[in-house]
């Protein structure tokens, strides 16, 4: 009898919904009934909302099984799901999903369609081609490549790829370092972590060839640490790809040597703040450092240093194969290319969306997410994480575009979008941002160190009513010094959800009747 | 995992794990945690010394990150998701049915039970989640909250 591949992610959000035990029911069924099966713990394709996503390659095409729960095992077996047979939870081929297929899948071209522990499998989907034409046309043809893609920091910073890049080539050091940064912290955001879990190779090579561009010999992955099955997938792929001669001295006789080493922060959300993260990787507290100097002059153990987000580096790989020109033929304007976003908090199709920059808010969450999971209207959004401003049910037509939403004081960021419906009292976010950031804060600056506790009484005053005009000029004012103030963007940007919800939700800051009062 | 009393052998094995290098100081806190679950004062007086930093660079460290408990957790710890995308899916209610069935507050730890936050596991396509003794959970309701608290509790 041959063999049937099955497909079962092993990433997070298909795990917490009981991926491992579909796997394990399947795989103890098949022994039962003497089938021959071969399950691949595969990474998400990214619609999470169809997890577990279970997949049978039949006959060369892979037949996709939504939201399988372990309880439909026997079932799936009796409908003959080996052979792609009818079932409820059938969804038919998976590259015929619409909301997989109607993408522009550049940085997550492979998720969920490889094993994220073979190199093989990575290497037969044109893994290591950008590094090996790297290696063959050299570091400036790759700087070029980089600059010209206009590829910018998909962290949530949006820096240019290409001028850092270049800095740090241009610097002068007996040693510099790449580093990754993994700290995705953001509420509403994972699409570091799929890309981790579903092709961590891809980000090795995007790492390599950043080291060979600016002549650093020595990565580091600073991955936070709620994200254990991402360290686990991550720690397995670098031992296959360093046995297969990809990472170590003298990378396939190139003579260029490079490796990388995992670390673990703990549980700072500020430490997704480049030079927190820098200061965490030396082994200290996650104390921010004043800039100048920049990283790239000055940054791991005072060495120049490229400071990236995941998928920065995972889209360089085809940026190098495929020319700058071929990714920045997507997107608008100042935001070329790609951005994966992701679709969180009150949505019906949850998960992530890689679409070229211009897609507007409102495609995204009704024609993929198809509007809030609890079937109430939208109220508010969410976009780029805890610093991000709230819009409002009228803004959705805004193209993803960072000047766009940088021209109504919102940030794209690291492009995760956090639905909310009805019932949300805007009050409660705008403590809830200011609280946050008093938790979270270093402590290094007194805007955002004691502004964050001020900021949560001065909105618990407004909300009782208490002097409420004088309290919301306070809270204006005090949103102007910690972000005119502030050392870094969580003390600066904080004000960002805070005076968006002030101004757009006046009524749940007890805005009455013909005294609304909107603050600049 | 059962977690060891601390032991002072252990700990040096950890600490030359890692060439006894200061800059190694947050991946051995987290070997340390691993281990024993917590960070003792003892812990910290034995990574000053070895590492040659003081005891205040230690405890510098150790406090400022949360993960780094100073006391024991229950044998069970559960974190809720308190982060934007979770609020938006009910996790204030979560909240307050766990505390209800659980007999205790967020932030409360007894020799069985740890309640606490946590801002975002990156689960926010399947919010609310919670965190039990390291496995992640989502699309959490009431019920699905519940059952997976019994079939832990069934472990001890």
């Amino acid at each position: 009898m041959p063999t049937t591949k099955v497909y079962v992610p092993r990433e997070t959000t298909a795990v917490s919904v009981g991926a491992h035990e579909v796997a394990l029911g399947i795989e103890r069924h098949a022994q039962a009934t003497g089938e021959s099966v071969q399950i691949i713990r595969n990474g998400s394709w990214g619609a999470s909302w169809l997890e577990p996503l279970v997949e049978v390659e039949v006959g060369g095409t892979r037949i996709a099984y939504g939201n399988v729960a372990p309880a439909d095992v026997p079932t799936l077996f009796e409908s003959g799901f080996l052979q792609g047979g009818e079932h409820p939870r059938r969804l038919g081929p998976t590259q015929g999903i619409p909301y997989l297929a109607n993408q522009d899948r550049w940085s997550f071209l492979r998720c969920g369609a490889i094993d994220p522990g073979s190199v093989e499998d990575f290497k037969d989907h044109k893994g290591f081609t950008g590094f090996e034409k790297a290696l063959a046309e050299g570091p400036e043809f790759v700087l070029e490549a980089v600059l010209k893609s206009g590829l910018r920091g998909r962290g949530g910073a949006a820096f240019p790829t290409g001028i850092k890049w270049r800095t740090v080539a241009d610097a002068e050091s007996d040693q510099k370092y790449i580093t990754c940064n993994a700290d995705e912290g953001d509420s509403g955001t994972f699409s570091d972590r799929i890309l981790m879990e579903g092709d961590p190779m891809s980000l090795f090579e995007g790492m390599a060839i950043a080291g060979y561009a600016v002549g650093a010999t020595k990565g580091y992955i600073y991955l936070r640490s709620e994200y254990p099955i991402t360290y686990r997938i991550l720690l397995e792929a670098l031992d296959e790809v360093r046995d297969a001669g990809w990472l170590g001295r003298d990378i396939r006789g190139s003579g260029f040597d490079f490796d990388i080493d995992v670390h673990l922060g703990a549980g700072a959300y500020i430490c997704g703040e480049e030079t927190a993260m820098l200061e965490s990787l030396e082994g200290k507290r996650g104390m921010i450092r004043y800039k100048p100097p920049l990283p790239a002059h000055e940054g791991l153990f005072g060495k120049p240093t490229v400071v990236n987000n995941v998928v920065t580096l995972a889209s360089v790989p085809d940026i190098v194969n495929l020319g700058g020109e071929v990714y920045a033929d997507y997107g608008v304007d100042q935001s070329k290319g790609t951005l994966a976003f992701q679709l969180a908090g009150n949505i019906k199709r949850g998960g992530l969306v890689e679409k070229a920059f211009g897609v507007t808010l409102r495609e995204l969450i009704e024609d993929w997410g198809g509007g809030t999971a609890s079937g109430r209207p939208v109220r508010a959004v969410q976009v780029g994480g805890p610093l991000g401003a709230y819009l409002t049910a009228d803004q959705l037509d805004i193209p993803m575009d960072y000047e766009a939403f940088t021209a109504i004081g919102a940030i794209v960021g690291h492009g995760g979008i956090v639905v909310f419906d009805d019932t949300v009292d805007m009050a409660v976010q705008a403590r809830f941002a200011m609280e946050f950031c008093a938790i979270e804060s270093c402590g290094k600056c007194t805007p955002c160190r004691i502004g964050a506790v001020r900021g949560v009484e001065v909105i618990d005053r407004i909300v009782a009513g208490e002097d409420r005009e004088l309290n919301l000029d306070l809270l204006a004012e005090l949103c102007d010094t910690m972000e005119d103030a502030s050392l870094c963007a969580m003390g600066g940007m904080t004000p960002f959800p805070v005076r968006s919800a002030v101004e757009h939700f006046p009524e749940d800051f007890g805005a009455g009747a013909g005294e609304e009062r909107i603050h600049e | 995992m059962t977690a060891i009393p601390y032991s002072k052998d252990v700990a040096s094995t950890i600490i030359a794990g890692h060439g006894a290098r200061p800059e190694m100081l947050v991946q051995m806190l987290h070997e340390f945690i691993h281990h024993f679950e917590w960070i003792p004062e003892e812990a910290i007086r034995q990574l000053a010394d070895e590492l040659n930093l003081s005891r205040a660079d230690v405890h510098g460290v150790v406090s400022f990150y949360h993960d780094f408990r100073t006391t024991p957790p229950g044998k069970r710890v559960i974190r809720i998701c308190q982060a934007e995308a979770c609020q938006a899916m009910g996790s204030a209610e979560l909240v307050n049915h766990a505390e209800s069935v659980l007999g205790m507050k967020m932030h409360e730890s007894s020799e069985e039970l740890t309640l606490e936050p946590v801002y975002c596991l990156g689960n926010c396509a399947c919010s609310p989640s919670i965190m039990v003794d390291g496995d992640i959970f989502g699309r959490i309701d009431r019920q699905r909250f519940d059952e997976i608290v019994a079939r832990r509790e069934q472990r001890y």
